[in-house]
């Protein structure tokens, strides 16, 4: 079930340095929203700030609101476990469970949540979520192999399996083909397309023409200077930002003019 | 490639190797071959002294029954004593190791660290004092209770030794010794679980716990063992303190908590060594080609332990 997400005055910090500044942004369902930015902008932050993986290190927190279908998620009464099994986040670097077969490695989230599950009705699942990562033809007759033997692109394709397992209402992924060919690449671009049918995606990347070719919206986050916060520039259209940018430092940044 | 090569070509046969690099895989490989030379040495030593033992009539034996029947209680009250110690250390250590690298706070647990690694400087005949004269007494009750309640187990069975100085004894100030190694070494482990693997499980809803379980804990696991071998180790090696603590009469018995303890191997060699002369001393030694002959083949157990399931160590 893919949710929306609207975010307001998020001020995100690592103890006492703010590294993104008041972001404002409304995430639409069933589509695919791209940030692009230059490296060190709070692209990672920001999407770490959404399903609450940012707090994992210490000191760091956030001021402002993240409502996802009507809840806040900072609110005092929520638990960021319960954040996480809703919205679940893939990688820059594939990470599967290097002490797990490809098979635990799928159903390693589903077992948190539904410990009693049935061998047959999991096995189901886990089929269910390699197919739908596009690596069951290349996995099904090694699935009590390690995770760890797979390759880079398949690894990662393994973690989109074992994020989309949960049935989580967004996906958020950092960079997810930065360490891909080309040809995992668009694998995974080809699935994303696909599973933006059934989850909210949010992507960020360093690659242009893959935020061209995905994503519904794109945000160009940007920083004025070192140690300066990092701030959402313009929201809009992929098709605008990549035609007619309303600020003149997007269309710097993606046609290459930039500092 | 080797059709044009003559004979005068520098790089025939090998390739080309920096010196720093000739150096120390020299160096290195001297010390390894060093370490095989003493261990040799130490096992030769052994085998040639502990042959008179070997080959000597029964009655000359202490004990009067013959080697075996001399070196077996020994034998079983010193894996008896390490076991109750690596079972009692290993939980322990791994907990306190947690708690260290992922609940206690920053400046706590940099202190528990410190004295945890601090244990492991205290000398084992400090120990050995602490077990008579502090917990063997305030045992007593404890071992009654169990008398009393679980009496029915044979480990169980008493009578209640009235010292407190038993295996159960024994075994405790064991596990005391051997948690600072267990300890550090798990905790070094834990420490070094990536963050990616352990975000790998925030990432899917886990709680801490079960990040712990998830992502910690498997890829600690041959870190684990290897710190619980080394703790074996000591233990069955330990002297000073099972000497002092240990009050032995009889011979083989699961008995935990009454006054007929069989020795350990290390602590008899300490305590009739002094006394000992002619085929006596050769006894002795066997029995310490036995001990040296048990702690190899733990290792060996361990590595199997750690190396069965390599691929999945996650150590690649
Ligand atoms: N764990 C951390 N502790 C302190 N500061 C951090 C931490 N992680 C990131 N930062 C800082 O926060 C700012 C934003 O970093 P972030 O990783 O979000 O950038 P990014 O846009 O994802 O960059 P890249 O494109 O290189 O991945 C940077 O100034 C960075 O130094
Ligand atoms: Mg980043």
């Amino acid at each position: 079930m893919a949710k929306r997400i609207d975010v307001s005055d998020l001020n995100i910090y690592y103890g006492n340095f703010l590294a993104v500044e008041n972001v404002t942004v409304s995430i639409e369902p069933r589509s695919i929203t791209a940030l692009i930015g230059p490296s060190g902008c709070g692209k990672s932050t920001f999407l770490r700030s959404l399903n609450r993986m940012h707090e994992v290190i210490p000191g760091a927190r956030v001021e402002g609101k993240v409502v996802m279908d009507g809840q806040d998620l900072y609110a005092p009464d929520v638990d960021p476990v319960d954040v996480r099994q809703h919205i679940g986040m893939v990688f820059q670097r594939p990470n599967p469970f290097p002490t797990m077969s490809i098979y635990d490695n799928v159903a390693a989230g589903i077992r948190l949540n539904n410990k009693k599950m049935k061998r047959a009705d999991l096995d189901t699942l886990v089929e269910r979520s390699l197919r739908g990562a596009n690596l069951w033809n290349e996995v099904k007759d090694r699935l009590d192999r390690p995770g760890a033997g797979l390759s880079g692109g398949q690894q990662q394709r393994l973690c989109i399996a074992r994020a989309i397992a949960i049935e989580p209402d967004v996906l958020l992924m950092d960079e997810p083909c930065s360490a891909l060919d080309p040809i995992s690449t668009l694998a995974i671009e080809d699935l994303m397309t696909e599973l933006k049918e059934r989850f909210t995606i949010v992507i960020v990347t360093h690659n242009m023409q893959q935020a061209a070719r995905v994503s519904e919206q794109t945000g160009f986050f940007n920083l004025s200077g070192v140690g300066q916060p990092g701030r959402l520039i313009e929201f809009n259209s992929t098709e605008k930002i990549f035609s007619n940018p309303d600020e003149k430092a997007t269309e710097d940044y993606i046609s290459g003019r930039f500092g | 490639m080797t059709a044009t090569r003559t004979p005068s070509d520098p790089a025939a046969g090998r390739t080309v190797r920096r010196r720093g690099d000739r150096v120390f895989a020299g160096s290195a490989k001297g010390a390894g071959i060093l370490i095989l030379v003493i261990l040799a040495g130490v096992a030769a030593f052994l085998v040639a002294e502990a042959l008179p033992a070997v080959t000597a009539p029964g009655e000359d034996i202490p004990g009067g029954e013959g080697l075996g029947a001399y070196i077996g209680p020994l034998l079983f009250g010193t894996l008896l004593a390490a076991v109750i110690a690596l079972l009692v250390a290993t939980p322990l250590a791994v907990a306190i190791a947690l708690f260290i690298a992922y609940y206690a706070p920053r400046r706590l647990a940099q202190g528990l660290g410190y004295v945890v690694d601090l244990l492991a400087a205290i000398p084992s005949i400090v120990y050995g004092f602490w077990g008579i004269y502090w917990l063997a007494p305030r045992l007593v009750p404890f071992y009654e209770w169990l008398e009393r309640n679980l009496g029915f187990v044979p480990f169980f069975a008493g009578p209640t030794s009235a010292t407190g100085r038993t295996m159960l004894t024994a075994g405790l100030v064991l596990a005391v010794m051997i948690l600072p190694i267990i300890s550090a070494i798990s905790r070094e482990v834990f420490l070094q679980v990536p963050a990616l693997h352990r975000e790998a499980a925030l990432a899917l809803g886990a709680t801490r716990w079960e990040m712990i379980r998830m992502a910690v804990l498997p890829y600690g696991r041959s870190g684990v063992i290897g710190g619980a071998m080394l703790g074996l180790g000591r233990a069955l090696g330990e002297t000073m303190a099972i000497a002092l603590v240990l009050s032995v009469s009889g011979g083989i018995t699961v008995n935990l908590i009454s006054s007929g303890n069989p020795s350990t191997i290390a602590a008899n060699v300490a305590l009739e060594f002094p006394e000992s002369s002619g085929v006596d001393v050769n006894t002795l030694i066997a029995s310490g080609l036995a001990l040296f002959v048990i702690t190899f083949a733990v290792n060996m157990l361990a590595r199997w332990i750690v190396n069965r399931r390599a691929d999945f160590s996650g150590a690649n």
